[in-house]
């Protein structure tokens, strides 16, 4: 039977998902704006005989789930800014050990403890990261409640696939929000983790996993197979949205919930005559280099809108360098106020008559 | 007729290559821990969490499987592990830095929750791998490449009692201080490890082990001056023996 949409807070709506996908342990520690995420399973993980572990830190939860991942389970925490930053020395042994594990980052405004306003300041946090050595963190970042369910769905999925920690990247506004959504059936086969996981030694020989290596030759062998899995994860797992790109002049470039109000107002546009169009990656790391190649050649500029300083920005631009030299704005607003459509529009508008007028010297072409 | 006198663990792996300096008492410690696991017939449903620093390559004997913690953070790993396969047998072998410094948070946090798992920490009273620096343990007025005066505690504070903190935790269910000294301090503290092993497979709560050790290339003593160390001015601080019993309690 097919379930009913129901109204869902984006937080209830990723705990929920989690649950559906089977995830059979969860580690966390609580921080606003994503503590429903902990509360919500605190009931619901005991209640089907699932691990819930309400740890003493950020620092701790991280490595709770390095141990869980271990074993093979699907496994999960949540989390926020700058807690999630506490977890980056764990995050870089996860992904050297090549532990499956969910990441759910719901963004806040910082710097330090900034405020609990919707917020993308994590861009670089999440894609970047803050701990050692060669690695991504894979990340997916959805755009509305049921985005927070599929990606949810996506991250357990790729997670266990490839074997390497994934995060779904929200934030505040989302978390906190209710809008319809359904939380359908995991679409996803499951991946037989058996041949790798800690079981205990039985009938088999020991196994171990360790991100440390004394042999150099073995070390950089291992950096270049996880690099290789991040080449696979972008050839076969990208998400993304094109909207009104074909025969476009100006392309909006936006990710996560500044997207839908970026898509409403490129909407406006396409309704007074601009011809612009939104492109939003969802797969945000490893980052969509050649379909941002792609849009680019065809188009007279781009409009990188983001709610931090211009993070996303950067990937942008490393993407069509030395590629195509077209005009790349950035509209960006750090923390506190959202920005609405209609001051999406008037960038928009500002930046096609900056770059349409000055090419074909009107507007209107 | 040939005597079998010595037989190794099955636990420790065949091929097993020793990392430890001459005349360290992690060998024997390790080696306990593999006999203990043996005669409770468990090593088939073992986790291990391998520590940072003398013991991170816990790998190298233990015939069990093995996961790496990140530096301090072994009972945050085990935590994970037990709680997603509470039928396994789950320990963590941690050096006193990484259990009583960087990682007494989620030591005392974890046993707090009372996991079902068993630690055995290994007190040196130094940071061994890295050299020989003053770590949480390093004893009033002990010489180390940090303290190169002696430790002095109006500058770098006393020496941690972990047992002493430890029995406190309502979540432990053994802990006691052993010592490797001598083949009596031997029987007794694979009897004491042993017992820590118990207390998780009985459901009881954590088992904790602290083996003063001897880290003769850092302390710069043959091996017998060292354990003559151990059973003097460590053992005068660190007192040896069992500070709490729930497992004979309960049987």
């Amino acid at each position: 039977m097919k379930k009913e949409k129901e109204l869902l807070k984006g937080n209830y709506a990723i705990a929920q998902a989690a649950v559906e996908a089977g995830c059979q342990s969860y580690f966390g520690y609580p921080i606003t704006p994503q503590s429903e995420i902990g509360e919500y399973l605190s009931t619901k993980m005991p209640e089907l005989g699932r691990a819930f572990v309400a740890a003493e830190s950020e620092v701790a939860a991280i490595n709770m789930l390095l141990g869980a991942g271990s074993t093979g389970v699907k496994a999960m925490t949540s989390s926020s800014s700058c807690a999630v930053a506490l977890m980056q020395e764990g995050l870089s042994f996860i992904a050297g050990d090549e532990i499956p594990c969910v990441l759910v980052s719901v963004m806040r405004a910082g710097p330090g403890l900034g405020y609990i306003y919707a917020s993308q300041g994590d861009y670089f946090q999440a894609t970047k990261g803050g701990g050692n050595g060669d690695y991504k963190i894979v990340t997916f970042a959805p755009a509305s409640v049921q985005e927070c369910i599929d990606l949810t769905y996506k991250c357990f999925y790729v997670s266990q696939k490839y074997r390497t920690p994934v995060c779904l990247l929200a934030d505040g506004m989302l978390g906190q929000m209710m809008e319809p959504a359904v939380v359908g059936k995991y679409p996803y086969e499951e991946i037989d983790q058996s041949s790798w996981a800690l079981t205990g030694a039985d009938n088999r020989e020991p196994r171990h996993i360790a991100s440390i290596e004394r042999e150099e030759e073995t070390l950089r062998k291992r950096v270049v197979k996880i690099f290789e899995k991040y080449n696979q994860i972008l050839k076969n797992e990208n998400l993304f949205e094109k909207y009104e790109t074909e025969g476009a002049k100006i392309v909006i470039t936006a990710f996560g919930s500044i997207a839908r109000i970026a898509k409403a107002a490129v909407k406006m546009a396409r309704k007074n005559g601009l011809k612009v169009g939104l492109f939003r990656p969802i797969l945000l790391n490893p980052f969509p280099e050649k379909i941002v190649q792609e849009i680019a050649q065809k188009v007279d500029g781009i409009l990188d809108i983001e709610l931090n300083c211009g993070q996303m920005l950067q990937d942008i631009k490393a993407s069509i360098a030395g590629v195509v030299a077209i005009p790349i704005k950035f509209y960006g607003r750090p923390a506190g106020v959202m920005m609405t459509v209609e001051e999406i529009y008037e960038q928009i508008e500002n930046v096609y008559k900056e770059i349409i007028e000055k090419k074909y010297g009107t507007a209107c072409i | 007729m040939e005597q079998l006198v010595y037989k190794k663990p099955d636990s420790i792996r065949d091929d097993f290559k020793i990392t430890f300096c001459p005349g360290c008492d992690h060998g024997i410690a390790v080696r306990l821990v593999a006999e203990v696991l043996d005669e409770l017939s468990v090593r088939e449903k073992t986790i291990g969490i391998a520590s940072v620093g003398c013991s991170v390559f816990s790998y190298d004997f233990f015939n069990v499987d093995i996961v790496e913690a990140a530096h301090g953070r072994s009972l945050a790993v085990a935590t994970g592990v037990k709680r997603s396969k509470p039928d396994k047998v789950v320990f963590t072998y941690q050096g006193d830095g990484d259990l009583a410094s960087i990682g007494l948070g989620e030591t005392i946090h974890a046993m707090t929750r009372g996991e079902k798992v068993t630690t055995i920490c290994i007190n040196n009273t130094t940071y061994g791998m890295t050299g020989g620096q003053a770590g949480p343990t390093t004893l009033i007025g002990q010489v180390t490449t940090t303290t190169t005066k002696g430790r002095d505690p109006q500058l770098s504070g006393y020496p941690l009692k972990v047992c002493e903190i430890l029995k406190e935790v309502d979540g432990t269910a053994f802990v006691a201080r052993v010592t490797l000294d001598s083949p009596a301090a031997i029987l007794n503290a694979k009897k004491c490890i042993k017992k820590a092993f118990e207390a998780q497979i009985k459901g009881l709560g954590t088992g904790f082990i602290e083996i003063l050790a001897t880290c003769p290339t850092n302390w710069k003593m043959t091996p017998q001056q060292a354990h003559e160390r151990v059973r003097g001015e460590m053992s005068e601080v660190f007192k040896p023996g069992i500070y709490k019993d729930r497992v004979s309690e309960a049987i």
